[in-house]
């Protein structure tokens, strides 16, 4: 029986190459990739559902509204992975209490509860219509469930019960307003979690005045990948309900036309446009580290292009962009053509993120020595399930449920 | 008409306030900045004196000699009289007032002697000054203190 | 614009900057509960490693884990020292097995063999926290939990730290680490409840051959101060800017 009193956090998934110091593991396991990858889908879903309400553009109307939601259900989604890799998770509050703002990760709080109060305001505004419709539709209703949705559309009105025209307006010139503002502090959300690698000047691969930046590009790629992909996959589903009830000459079945096409070209330019922005500063990187070749240089050659090769150049790079770049750019694109394109995207950002944090500890700060992530697959211990694949795959599956959730009273994929 | 624009604002402004409750009730009031910077000197004031009020372990040689005066005076004379006491039976602590420890370790094992007399073949290090052996060869069967008085290891003085 | 967008801007600023300033995050004290709470400003404590000296016995890490309660077993120490074996080809070759807690009793490094005849210098490297000036550490806690005292040593807020980690990624030096047992941020902290009894830290007093030493560097008449400013003395990695206040004596360029 082994007294896990005595066992270094870290120790159980890392193996050592060649020199490395005493003390040195991969204290940053997957928790900590899932974490900018998780804010990084909240703020893409937040700027694609601004692209509507604030530049006007009307065919992402439908996409907008899913995305708002969606990025909602993302929001404590973004927090668990740090819940889950903290040592004390209990204390993760002080940061709220003592924020200590030389500190980047102090940050994280007040952005975070800022970018909430924006979202849930925005929802607020964009909802209260509906909820003061429901209201009034179910009144007089005496089943359990009736009563209990009842009350909570009350309470959801905050009081606000004037549906008049002129409410209504004001309501959507707040939205705006707040999908405005939102913007900036979605990208900040993401920026600053850039910023976290950036400027710890021990991490040779990580200190970069372009990490915030190229976590951003790559942030909004992954956001809009996503709403994409998941509006897919709904209206899609909805499209082969709705043939497999009623047959596929049925009226009905035109009426939910699936996925439009037009929308989904216009939403996948921004994607290229993003992603080509992403690709070419994180090559810049590479070059420029490349061309000074400083102290770290050798170290940082052996790590990306030997020991790392596969996992960067051809599942971040290949997979990740090149393909899905290609696949994008051909003419008459189809929505098997597109699916493919974000499915590998949304893999290839997971792969950035993966390169970067991972990445950046697979080096010592002895520069002569490796360290190798040993993923723990299945999990014998807190410890291993947190920073191993199960614990990854319980923050990836959440957002689904909760958005399962809160689409029961905040309904995003009926058409408006 | 009233104004239903605030509404989110004011409920946003409450849970603000509840955490500025939460933080006047959890935090401990000595936390703040102790020194000229924030950068490097905020903190939970009451801490500095914990880290002093941790009890130390090891006591050093006078101590020890004070009851094993011989043994101590044994070592004096001997190359080993360079040797803290504690580096080879662990730390005094209360030893012996209370049973922490009651008794010191006696550690007969190769190893404990290796670390110094191991000759690792390196002519410049201050390493190189100290007579070693190769633990492959020399009596591996045998515990160095079989024969080595580890308060005067020189065989010729034994 | 219309009145009332004017109106809700203009509140909604308001609003946002009395909700979220934080008062008491910047609370400061008054200078004499200051100097009462963090003693000393005459003491600035600096370290000496003479790596002439070195034999790499491991006493002063075996020391230093009982004194601290690192649990020995573990993988984690608050101090190590290093070997390096420099053959003749240029090739360097260095370890430091579980941080030599139970010195080098072997001359083959990492089950390599090396022969003697093949050898240009070889040496020992005592390292532990170098309690910088400006440490990056400090910097990057997000909550306060670790912190510099008013003579210098970097402390760990056992009860406050949320084990985040930040600031075992921002030590270039590699000092930090998770103590397997509190599940909090911990380092070498100089024995603070030693050195400021008056007595010397354990790594300092088990070493048998004086390569560690310990002094104020406030003090000018202190002999290890002494030392460092009359000796030729090098830091370990002073590019990041951080300042170290552990000075060696035969520092080799192949260190890491």
């Amino acid at each position: 029986m082994v007294d896990h009193a005595i066992i270094a956090h870290g120790a159980e998934w890392t193996i050592k190459h060649a020199f490395v110091y005493p003390n040195e593991y991969i204290y940053w396991g997957i928790t900590i990739v899932m974490y900018p990858y998780m804010t990084g889908l909240v703020a893409g879903a937040f700027v694609l559902s601004s692209l509507y309400h604030v530049f006007g553009q009307k065919d992402l109307k439908d996409m907008a509204k899913f995305s708002l939601v969606f990025s909602l259900a993302l929001l404590p989604v973004a927090m668990m992975p740090l819940v889950m890799h903290l040592q004390q998770p209990l204390r993760g509050i002080e940061v709220l209490f003592t924020p200590h703002f030389t500190s980047a990760i102090a940050a994280f709080g007040i952005v975070f509860t800022t970018y909430s109060i924006i979202v849930l305001s925005e929802i607020w505004f964009v909802y209260r219509q509906y909820f003061v419709e429901q209201t009034i539709a179910l009144k007089g209703k005496t089943g359990s469930r009736d009563v209990f949705m009842r009350t909570l559309y009350n309470i959801l009105t905050l009081g606000a019960y004037d549906i008049s025209e002129k409410a209504v307006a004001k309501d959507h010139k707040a939205v705006t307003i707040l999908a405005g503002i939102g913007i900036p502090v979605a990208c900040f959300l993401h920026g600053y979690a850039g910023f976290i690698f950036g400027s710890v000047k021990a991490n040779a691969l990580w200190m970069s005045p372009l990490m915030p930046v190229i976590f951003i590009m790559s942030a909004v790629v992954s956001g809009i990948a996503l709403c994409m992909l998941t509006y897919i996959i709904i209206m899609e589903w909805k499209k082969f309900r709705a043939i497999l009830k009623k047959g596929m000459g049925d009226e009905s079945v035109t009426v939910i036309a699936g996925v439009e096409m037009d929308v989904m070209i216009k939403a996948s330019r921004y994607l290229l446009g993003f992603l080509v922005a992403a690709i070419s500063l994180e090559l810049l990187d590479i070059i420029f580290r490349g061309y000074t070749a400083m102290k770290s240089w050798d170290i940082l050659r052996e790590v990306m292009f030997k020991e790392d090769f596969t996992k960067i150049f051809i599942l971040q790079y290949g997979l990740g962009n090149l393909v899905p770049f290609i696949l994008l750019m051909l003419p008459r694109l189809t929505i098997r053509r597109l699916f493919v394109s974000l499915v590998l995207i949304l893999f290839g950002v997971f792969m950035m993120r993966w390169n970067v944090v991972v990445g950046g500890q697979a080096f010592s700060l002895s520069f002569a020595g490796f360290m190798h992530y040993d993923l723990p697959l299945i999990p014998h211990n807190l410890d291993t399930y947190r920073e191993g694949l199960f614990g990854a795959l319980t923050i990836a599956a959440t957002p689904f449920i909760i958005f399962w959730v809160i689409n029961k009273i905040v309904p995003s994929l009926k058409k408006v | 008409m009233k104004n239903h624009v605030l509404r989110p604002l004011w409920v946003a402004i409450a849970f603000v306030a509840l955490i500025l409750l939460a933080r006047y009730v959890l935090v401990p009031r000595d936390f703040g900045v102790q020194g000229e910077s924030f950068t490097f000197n905020y903190h939970r004031a009451g801490n500095v004196q914990e880290w002093k009020d941790f009890p130390a372990s090891y006591l050093g040689k006078e101590v020890c000699v004070e009851c094993h005066d011989e043994k101590g005076t044994k070592l004096e004379s001997s190359p080993h009289a360079i040797i803290q006491c504690e580096n080879c039976h662990g730390p005094g602590k209360d030893h012996p007032e209370t049973e922490n420890p009651e008794t010191m370790t006696i550690d007969r094992s190769r190893l404990l002697c290796l670390r110094c007399h191991a000759d690792l073949h390196y002519s410049d290090a201050n390493r190189a000054d100290i007579p070693g052996i190769d633990p492959n060869e020399h009596n591996v069967d045998s515990e160095c203190v079989e024969c080595h008085d580890s308060h005067n290891p020189d065989l010729e003085d034994m | 614009m219309s009145c009332s967008r004017r109106t809700l801007l203009k509140n909604t600023i308001k609003g946002a900057i009395a909700a979220s300033i934080p008062l008491s995050a910047f609370k400061f004290l008054s200078p004499a509960e200051v100097k009462a709470a963090i003693g000393d400003d005459k003491v600035r404590w600096g370290f000496l490693v003479d790596t002439t000296k070195c034999v790499g016995c491991g006493f002063c890490v075996k020391a230093c884990k009982k004194e601290n309660e690192i649990p020995y077993a573990a993988a984690v120490t608050r101090t190590w020292v290093e070997r390096y074996v420099i053959t003749k080809d240029d090739k360097t070759h260095a370890d430091s097995p579980m941080g030599a807690k139970d010195g080098f009793t072997s001359p083959k490094i990492r089950e390599e063999e090396i022969n003697p005849d093949d050898i240009a210098k070889a040496f020992f490297v005592p390292k532990l926290c170098n309690q910088c000036e400006t440490p990056a550490c400090v910097q990057v806690c997000p909550v306060g939990a670790t912190y510099q005292t008013q003579d210098g040593v970097v402390l760990i807020d056992r009860k406050w730290c949320i084990g985040c980690g930040y600031c075992i990624m921002a030590c270039p030096y590699g000092v930090r680490f998770f103590h397997p047992k509190y599940k909090v941020a911990d380092k070498c902290n100089f024995c603070y409840q030693r050195i400021t009894k008056g007595m010397k830290t354990a790594c300092v007093q088990a070493c048998p051959f004086g390569a560690r030493q310990m002094g104020n560097l406030k003090d000018k008449d202190d002999p290890v101060t002494q030392r460092i400013m009359n000796e030729r003395v090098a830091v370990l990695k002073d590019e990041y800017g951080t300042k170290p206040q552990v000075f060696y004596i035969g520092l080799d360029h192949t260190v890491k």
